[in-house]
């Protein structure tokens, strides 16, 4: 800008002296500058498809060519995990530090081939596939951060899903080589096959100081409520198979039981059952006739008969999950993805993501012991529950099993809220599936409070500039014994509010506000001035009012108006001079589920004399507009929130034969 | 013209150059970026690369689930190696309880019998007295799943008065102690000057502790509960409710965050209490410290001490509670402290500065809901981030503070039945409340799980779920007396109800002494009709839960009630919109009355009610299950002795649970054939004790629920358009305008 200036003031001071082999100059300076927009245009607006598969063949590398370190046999081993470690024991919080996005940063250290003196590598498979897919989906992540002295989590890249692949000494040198070790501290492992045999621990065998770890399949005994996050044991089996999802309801079985390993008392058990109950059971097993590998894990058996699977699961309306030498099992997730219920049988095991899951809507937990009674349990539960239970399973594998990103995703949001406890995700949002999140609703003033008579409520008066009309309007609604303040939205800009001293003389103090502009919806705005919770909202053309008449409006809604209203109501509001009154109806009944409350026979509201122009509810397009209103309203809350109801409110006696002056508002009806 | 030319040619080269850089510089720091990336791309330290080889799965296709385990050992063996490795401080449910017994007879709790000359304190009087007149009592030791002591062990502070010496060996003689299995503890305090240990002093075996101020290292997860600390002044029922009247907008109040109490100077716990000053601005962030406490305070003051005292007695900790948004509850020696029930009940929302403590009832309670909870580590941050907290946010932090406080903590009782069904809740896991239940209003005291698992059972969760209750009713007539003519009022009111639009089914409850009348006895309608004969014929089974009832909302009716269709129509639309209330036509109020200290109650007309009567009103089938399985026996046995008084207990039990008034519905008033009247049959409402009985039963109620829980309302509901003057045609109800 500041260049091009100087060089166009300069411009007629030289174009005089100008000669053709200047004009040349200038053609060919001209051209190039043009070709050179041309060229960058070009780059600039070219489809960005090119670059990105460029940069992607950059990144697509070799995990070979991973840098290769030899672990030295006295290399230091951690110690074993301490059981007492909790979030403000062992976890350094100075590293994620205040930040206003609520957020840790999250590190992962690069990948490195790790091997024993003899060059034997630590694990048999490296990084899985699996591991992988989490780490890149953490990566592309919002935690993600590649500055490690910004960390607040490190991630290893060490693979130690399946323990059964690992040399437990060497991963355990492995990770204190790991430069930020610093004993284990805010170090997050995960593993979804924990132990081995003969004993099957319950939690990863690798010691590893204080690291916090994301375990499949911990017991009560091993899991560290508070520091450790009990996540599912992923079952590749759903990135595999399609299924069309299962609306939920009655289906053709009762209990499935699809697990192969199942120890021979338990089968033996189920058996039992299949006798007593009959159809009701189906009860699968491996196909003794298939080959063992991929295709076998897809196909299951009962007498002969072949069954798809994961597809027979969405035939049954429980699926029985089983313990087997370990706790957590894959099935639960292949279980959850058809939308089946999960019977879980699995004594002491901590659920996936149980600290912020609520497993009971969506499982039955049964302890082992009572195997046998399971079918009375099941049918004892009413059916409307199965189908919640059921829509509740799906979600939850929609939500938190479905991926690695997923199930990695989760892990770092359970820590994130463990860290910024007073922004963490409520239990609305972990437990609600879109449904139900799009069809509840939750009112924000949910505590049944009746409201006092001490602090009365606040009139709020938005008016014009019709004085007369006004000051009759202050006057009866000043006789009222719960009126705590007026207010009077002066929405006039041309002409002041009258002087001080014309006002009429009232009980309770009067305020007058004046807007910069002439709109309705200056009429819900919060002022500061509104002390009380109770609000009535009134025009200046209504004197028909008896003072014992109140219509309640709550101050909170019109708050809401102002900050939470979808934004282009308010807009429309303004422009058109009308249907505030609408709006604010929309947007209660939309924040609360209920209808407004109708209070006495009123429905006269205007003045009889008040038929002058600048009336606005007597334009004659008016009622036009406002039907207008209701439907675009309703386009923008995407539902009609609003409700009809055929009850009024009325005082306990009215219209009752009874003495006038021993009612409490003997004013009311007399029209 | 040349120079014109000229002239435009160098403008317009001067204007590409000006598009030129422009361009280039929209260009450059994206390519900067994209360089940066690529450079990064060849350093160690980069986003997770996208790796081109194929790799390997975490778990091979035919190792899905091991062999190795058929061949392993039993799994039942497994489970008794699990209960006698995981003792002590390991001890879960799974192994260091019996669930046996509670299968066997349901979940029953023992209380020792009371030795003469133990020394009992009053709370510990007040939790047994609680749990014997609970329903979970039982006095019969082998019925019972869980067994608590009659020792005092609240206090096991060893320089405390009401310490219990010898308590060891007191404990090993019980004759049921079974190395305290299936037993449940109850303390407040532990340990003592200077280190505060959290051991009780004796030997707990395998018993479980319901204990305050428990630390996450100690706390047994699903195996103990912990309980707030509470004073000796604490209510053993009722209790006060909480001090949020109503909510303002904005909600902040005078101050944001206020903390006023002791400071140790020097040993356990006494870092956040010393520190608290560098937070203090004695504007909206008040943390005011004493030295003053204990006989020689003066020897251990340091140099803030004075300063300190004097800024500590200009405020009033009750004025801050009362108008402070926040209220720090740092640790004291013990990591709970009373100001954390002062602060919930003061609405005042609890900011937890105590590392390690294991909140009240945690297993159940979200607390972040109602609280924030900070670090001890981030004292300095605490401003920063309670200011950064979004109004909507302590609006709803706020009543949540109220709504708990009134569920579990404001009475002894509270305390202690919560503690009672957290445990009931493990021993019958497959009907258990889920955290909904538990933290959203009425609260886990109210709802209970053995009803029904489905949330859409209950009149309460309809908004959360986003569903509507079932748009049908179930009528109950109560009826005893013997059907002799065809005019009797019960028959008309039959055909009235069962013509309503919204009747799924009457059910004709058979309370008299007389046979069943024949079928053909009972009017033809087009809904079923069901009689069922009352058990024992007594009062309460008017409220028990039949399985018949399949509808959401119960029309309960006396036999000689007038109702017309209209009527019933009318109040079933109003029901709907009001399902956890009683909504009816016979509205009665109570009122204290001064003179006599007592509750009246009465039937005038008056400008309020409190009541509306059973003889015909609709609520949900819920409260049916409420009245039969949560009221005491003692209760429902003197209903029954009177055959009086179920309708004022069932407005008593609905308005505990709601808060609220129940709704009476139009003008009607007279709703019973012989007040009219017209015949002078022997009923009930004729006897003249039945009223001074009614005013006894009130009494008698609100003893036993703590406090009045009956609420005024002023509001009657009518049809839109009723009494108005316009044309009879355009009215839906027009019935009911006739009187």
């Amino acid at each position: 800008m500041y260049t091009s200036g100087k060089y166009s003031s300069r411009g007629p001071a030289l174009i005089p002296r100008m000669k053709t082999k200047h004009r040349i100059y200038y053609i060919t300076l001209f051209s190039v500058v043009l070709l050179g927009l041309i060229a960058t245009g070009m780059f600039q607006f070219w489809p960005h498809s090119i670059e990105s598969t460029a940069d992607w063949t950059l990144d697509k590398r070799s995990v070979h060519d991973a840098p290769l370190i030899r672990l030295p046999v006295s290399s230091p081993i951690p110690e074993r995990g301490d059981l007492s470690c909790r979030m403000h024991t062992c976890f350094d919080v100075y590293r994620c530090g205040y930040n206003p996005k609520n957020r840790i940063k999250v590190y992962i250290y690069p990948l490195q081939r790790f091997v024993d003196e003899l060059g034997v590598p630590i694990s048999s498979t490296g990084l899985s596939r699996e591991y992988n897919d989490l780490l890149s989906a953490i990566s592309d992540s919002d935690f993600y951060t590649d500055d490690v002295t910004r960390a607040c989590l490190f991630i290893p890249s060490i693979d130690v899903l399946n323990q059964n692949s690992l040399r437990i000494r060497e991963t355990a040198q492995a990770l204190a080589m790991l430069p930020r070790w610093d004993k284990g501290m805010n170090h997050l492992l995960f593993n979804m096959l924990p132990g081995g045999p003969p004993d099957y621990n319950t939690a990863l065998d690798v010691p590893r100081d204080r690291a916090l770890l994301a375990g499949g399949g911990f017991s009560t005994w091993t899991y560290r409520q508070g520091y450790d996050v009990s996540i599912p044991v992923y079952s590749p089996l759903s990135a595999d198979v399609e299924q069309p999802e299962k609306q939920p309801g009655p289906r053709r079985y009762f209990i499935l039981s699809s697990q192969t390993a199942i120890h021979r008392e338990y089968r033996a058990e189920l058996e039992r059952l299949k006798e007593e109950n009959g159809e009701a059971l189906l009860l699968l097993d491996k196909c003794s006739n298939l080959s063992q590998g991929a295709a076998s894990a897809r196909k299951r058996c009962y007498k002969g008969q072949v069954y798809d699977y994961p597809q027979i699961l969405q035939e049954s309306s429980f699926c029985v999950v089983l313990r087997g030498a370990r706790l957590g099992q894959a099935a639960l997730s292949d279980v959850l993805q058809a939308g089946c219920v999960p019977v879980i049988l699995a004594d002491s095991y901590i659920l996936p993501f149980s600290e912020v899951l609520d497993w009971k809507r969506a499982s039955v937990v049964i302890p082992e012991e009572k195997l046998s009674e399971m079918y009375t349990i099941l049918k004892s539960i009413p059916h409307r529950q199965v189908e919640e239970m059921q829509r509740q399973a799906h979600w939850f594998w929609e939500a938190y099993f479905s991926s690695m990103k997923a199930i990695g995703l989760t892990t770092l949001q359970i820590i994130n809220d463990r860290i910024y406890p007073y922004a963490a995700r409520t239990y609305e949002q972990w437990n609600n599936p879109p449904v139900v999140k799009w069809s509840s609703v939750n009112s924000p003033l949910f505590l049944p409070l009746i409201p006092p008579r001490a602090p009365g409520f606040t009139a709020v008066v938005l008016t014009y500039d019709r004085v007369e009309s006004l000051f009759r309007v202050i006057t009866e609604i000043s006789k009222v014994p719960s009126l705590a303040k007026l207010l009077v939205v002066w929405n006039n800009q041309n002409k002041s509010p009258p002087e001080e001293s014309l006002w009429p003389k009232i009980g309770v103090p009067l305020k007058v506000v004046r807007t910069k502009e002439n709109k309705l919806s200056n009429r819900f705005f919060p002022y500061d001035e509104i002390e009380t919770e109770a609000v009535l909202a009134i025009d200046d053309d209504i004197i028909m009012l008896t003072s014992d008449e109140l219509q309640f409006g709550y101050e909170y809604f019109n708050y809401l108006y102002t900050y939470k209203m979808p934004g282009d109501i308010k807009n429309w509001v303004d422009a058109h001079m009308n249907c505030e009154d609408i709006a604010m109806n929309f947007l209660v009944a939309n924040i609360t589920g209920k209808a407004p409350i109708k209070v006495t026979p009123r429905k006269k509201f205007k003045c009889p004399e008040c038929t002058a122009i600048d009336g606005l509810s007597l334009d004659q397009t008016h009622m036009v507009e406002r039907s207008e209103c209701i439907n675009k309203f309703a386009s923008v809350f995407g539902t009609m929130p609003l409700k009809v109801v055929e009850h009024r409110a009325d005082p306990v006696l009215y219209k009752d034969d009874f003495p006038e002056k021993l009612k409490s508002f003997p004013n009311i009806g007399s029209l | 013209m040349q120079a014109k030319k000229r002239y435009l040619i160098l403008l317009s080269a001067g204007a590409c150059v000006l598009l030129l850089s422009f361009l280039g510089g929209l260009q450059l720091p994206a390519a900067r970026s994209r360089q940066d990336r690529s450079r990064t791309g060849h350093r160690p330290d980069q986003p997770w690369p996208h790796f081109s080889d194929p790799l390997h799965p975490f778990v091979p296709w035919d190792h899905t689930d091991t062999e190795e385990y058929n061949v392993h050992v039993s799994p039942r063996q497994k489970r008794d190696v699990n209960t006698s490795v995981y003792k002590g401080r390991r001890c879960r449910m799974d192994s260091c309880f019996d669930f046996s017994v509670c299968q066997r007879t349901g979940f029953k709790v023992y209380v020792y019998p009371q030795q003469k000359g133990d020394k009992i304190s009053e709370s510990y009087q007040n939790i047994l007295a609680t749990i014997e007149g609970s329903r979970f009592y039982t006095s019969d030791p082998g019925q019972a799943c869980l067994f608590v002591l009659s020792l005092d062990t609240l206090d096991r502070d060893q320089l405390s008065p009401q310490y219990v010496h010898n308590l060891k060996t007191k404990v090993q003689n019980l004759p049921l102690w079974n190395d305290g299995r299936n037993h449940l503890i109850f303390n407040l305090y532990s340990g003592t000057w200077p280190d505060y240990t959290e051991d009780l002093g004796f030997d707990i075996g395998q018993a479980m502790l319901a204990k305050a101020s428990i630390s996450t290292e100690n706390f047994r997860p699903n195996f103990d509960v912990s309980i707030p600390l509470f004073s000796k002044e604490h209510p053993r029922t009722g209790g006060e409710r909480g001090f949020l009247r109503y909510n303002s907008i904005p909600p902040f109040r005078k101050y944001m965050l206020v903390f006023k109490g002791k400071r140790y100077l020097t040993g356990i716990g006494s870092d956040t209490r010393n520190a608290l000053y560098h937070v203090h601005n004695a504007e909206d962030v008040v943390l005011l410290t004493t030295c003053k406490h204990g006989k020689d305070w003066q020897k251990h003051k340091d140099a803030r001490c004075d300063k300190d005292n004097a800024e500590y007695d200009k405020y009033d900790y009750k004025e801050m509670l009362h108008n402070s948004t926040f209220c720090l509850v740092p640790r004291g020696r013990r990591l709970g402290s009373f100001r954390f029930l002062e602060a919930l009940q003061a609405a005042c929302v609890p900011v937890m500065l105590s590392n390690g403590w294991e909140l009240p009832f945690s297993e159940i309670i979200d607390w972040n809901t109602a609280a924030v909870i900070g670090d001890e580590r981030l004292l300095l941050q605490i401003p920063t981030t309670v200011r950064s907290i979004h109004q909507d946010k302590i609006l709803s932090l706020r009543q949540q503070t109220q709504f708990l406080w009134e569920a579990y903590f404001s009475s002894v009782e509270k305390i202690v039945l919560t503690t009672l069904e957290i445990i009931q809740d493990r021993v019958l896991e497959h009907s258990s409340r889920s955290s909904l239940m538990w933290n959203s209003h009425p609260g886990g005291l109210f709802a209970l799980p053995q009803y029904s698992g489905y949330l859409g059972d209950f009149p309460f969760f309809y908004a959360t779920l986003g569903i509507k209750p079932h748009p049908k009713f179930t009528a109950v007539i109560h009826a005893v007396s013997p059907l002799v003519s065809q005019s009797q009022p019960i028959l008309k009111l039959l055909v009235a109800v069962a013509k309503s639009q919204y009747c799924a089914q009457i059910i004709v409850l058979w309370n008299c002494d007389k046979a069943l009348p024949a079928k053909h006895r009972w009017p033809a309608t087009s809904v079923p009709v069901i009689v069922i004969e009352g058990e024992n014929k007594v009062m309460s089974s008017r409220f028990l839960p039949y399985e018949t009832i399949v509808t959401d909302a119960v029309l309960s009716l006396d036999e000689d009630t007038v109702l017309s269709t209209t009527e019933v129509d009318f109040a079933f639309t109003v029901w709907q919109s009001f399902p956890e209330r009683i909504v009816g036509y016979p509205a009665r109020s109570h009122f204290w009355d001064s003179n006599k200290e007592r509750w009246g109650y009465t039937s005038k007309w008056t400008n309020d009610y409190s009541m509306v009567l059973t003889g015909a009103a609709i609520y949900h089938r819920y409260y049916h299950y409420l009245y039969t399985n949560y009221l005491p026996s003692s209760l429902k046995n003197m209903v029954d002795q009177l055959a009086n008084c179920e309708d004022i207990l069932m407005n008593f039990l609905v308005s505990a649970v709601t808060k609220l008034p129940p709704i009476k519905v139009t003008q009607k008033k007279q709703y019973k054939e012989t007040m009219m009247g017209q015949s002078s049959r022997a009923s009930r409402w004729a006897d003249p004790d039945h009223f001074a009985q009614r005013q006894t039963c009130m009494n008698k109620f609100a003893s036993w629920f703590g406090a009045m829980p009956l609420v005024h309302s002023q509001m009657r509901l009518d049809p839109v358009l009723f009494k108005d003057q316009v044309s009879i045609l355009r009215k839906k109800y027009r019935d009911i305008e006739r009187l």
